[in-house]
């Protein structure tokens, strides 16, 4: 039997989507910030949510113990975690595009933050203008704001940078 | 490190996170516009979680479930400012306490994330980034009503002098300053206080209200010591009515 390694079990969470977005993965959405291998049936994962409150969580931890254990995962043990915190940046570029495909405008890199106007001229997925307004830092869930495109008279989401 | 200074310091930010995310969540489906309302549920839905997961921490160094902590103390046993557990009120009270408090969060959670208990700065490093949404959101809806009509400025200015003796309270000193700031666990009521007042000032200074003097007005303070208003326990009893039918249920 191949000895089993984090990146099989990575490969193995590919499966496990963000249940408010199906198109894109909990490893590129980049909430599992540890796998350990500690035994060929036994593997610690470590996630961390996207926001503290983000009542996705649970269900996302029983995901993942679920997808291990199908792989015959005996002992399949996920923890919590802020040791490594999530930051929009840690969304994969192709995390990236599955949003904009889904007609989320993808969150700008915190580098590119310079302060609390960062959420004002978003691009506009729809239609790639800038000539947006933000209607208000919250959405319909934790991590989406709302926006207003001046160009194609449509209101957009986006997923907020954090 | 003290223990019982970190674990006074949780408890009172946890509590204020907790009873303030419950307040804001009763204008879920009533708020004033739409957006609005989803505004206040959303900050009420991270308040909250954000309070487990300092409950969370708690239970770690020994203390109950956080469920719990949550929903199983009487009000004496709260150690949240006065000034959460207020009324809703009318949305020009809740958008200034909202104003006011988010402000003192954001601080608060900027120093914490420098803390020497390194779980805490860890968590208050991620709530940071969340609160900035928080005070985003007061600062442009304040900026909008605070230069709007004659009768939203006079409106806001009188929940901001009401409003603003129990802000103050907030910034109650605990018994454990000293320790606190020894131990470089948290800088102190008194310099998030300071940082505070310039904060809230730049911005009402950009809106017609008139921010008085602050050294002129007396803290309600108690809270922080389990002295609160007849408008805790009711709230505390609404929030524990679904929990104590059974404890033990998974939700
Ligand atoms: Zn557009």
């Amino acid at each position: 039997m191949p000895v089993l390694t984090e990146a099989t079990v990575r490969e193995w969470l590919e499966e496990v989507k963000d249940p408010e977005i199906p198109v894109l993965s909990l490893n590129d959405l980049g909430v599992i910030t540890g796998i350990e291998v500690l035994g060929h049936s036994h593997v610690q994962v470590q996630m961390t949510p996207t926001f503290v409150g983000c009542p996705a969580m649970d269900y996302m931890k029983m995901e993942v113990e679920q997808a291990l254990q199908k792989r015959g995962i005996q002992q399949a043990e996920v923890t919590i975690s802020f040791e490594t915190p999530w930051s929009s940046d840690l969304i994969s570029e192709r995390g990236r595009a599955a949003l904009k495909q889904f007609g989320l405008a993808p969150p700008p890199k915190q580098a590119l933050i310079e302060d609390l106007d960062f959420l004002e001229h978003v691009e506009c997925p729809n239609c790639g203008s800038t000539e947006t307004q933000m209607k208000s830092p919250f959405g319909p869930t934790l991590c989406r704001s709302i926006h207003y495109c001046s160009h194609c008279k449509e209101t957009f989401e986006q997923f907020k940078p954090l | 490190m003290n223990t019982d200074a970190l674990k006074e310091l949780l408890y009172k930010i946890a509590d204020d996170q907790l009873i303030l995310g419950h307040r804001n969540s009763e204008w879920t489906g009533v708020g004033p516009l739409l957006e609005e309302d989803i505004a206040f549920s959303s900050m009420a839905q991270d308040k909250v979680g954000q309070s487990y997961q300092l409950y969370q921490m708690l239970h770690q160094m020994g203390e109950q479930e956080p469920d719990t902590v949550a929903f199983m103390r009487n009000a004496n046993q709260f150690h949240n400012s006065q000034f959460v557990e207020l009324p809703v009120g009318e949305y020009d009270f809740s958008l200034i306490r909202h104003f006011l408090f988010d402000h003192a969060e954001l601080i608060r959670f900027s120093m914490l994330s420098q803390s020497s208990y390194e779980p805490l700065a860890q968590l208050a490093r991620k709530i940071k980034g969340e609160l900035k949404y928080h005070v985003m959101h007061a600062n442009s809806i304040i900026k909008q009503l605070g230069n709007a009509t004659e009768e939203s400025i006079s409106r806001l200015q009188k929940s901001l002098e009401g409003a603003l003796p129990y802000a103050l309270g907030l910034f109650e000193p605990s018994p454990f300053e000293e320790a606190l700031k020894e131990g470089g666990i948290f800088e102190g009521e008194t310099a998030l206080q300071a940082k505070w007042e310039e904060s809230i000032r730049k911005i009402v200074e950009q809106t017609a209200l008139q921010l008085p003097d602050l050294k002129t007005l007396t803290p309600v303070y108690g809270g922080r010591s389990g002295v609160h208003t007849e408008h805790l326990q009711p709230l505390l009893d609404e929030m524990a009515e679904v929990f104590r039918v059974d404890p033990t249920a998974e939700w």
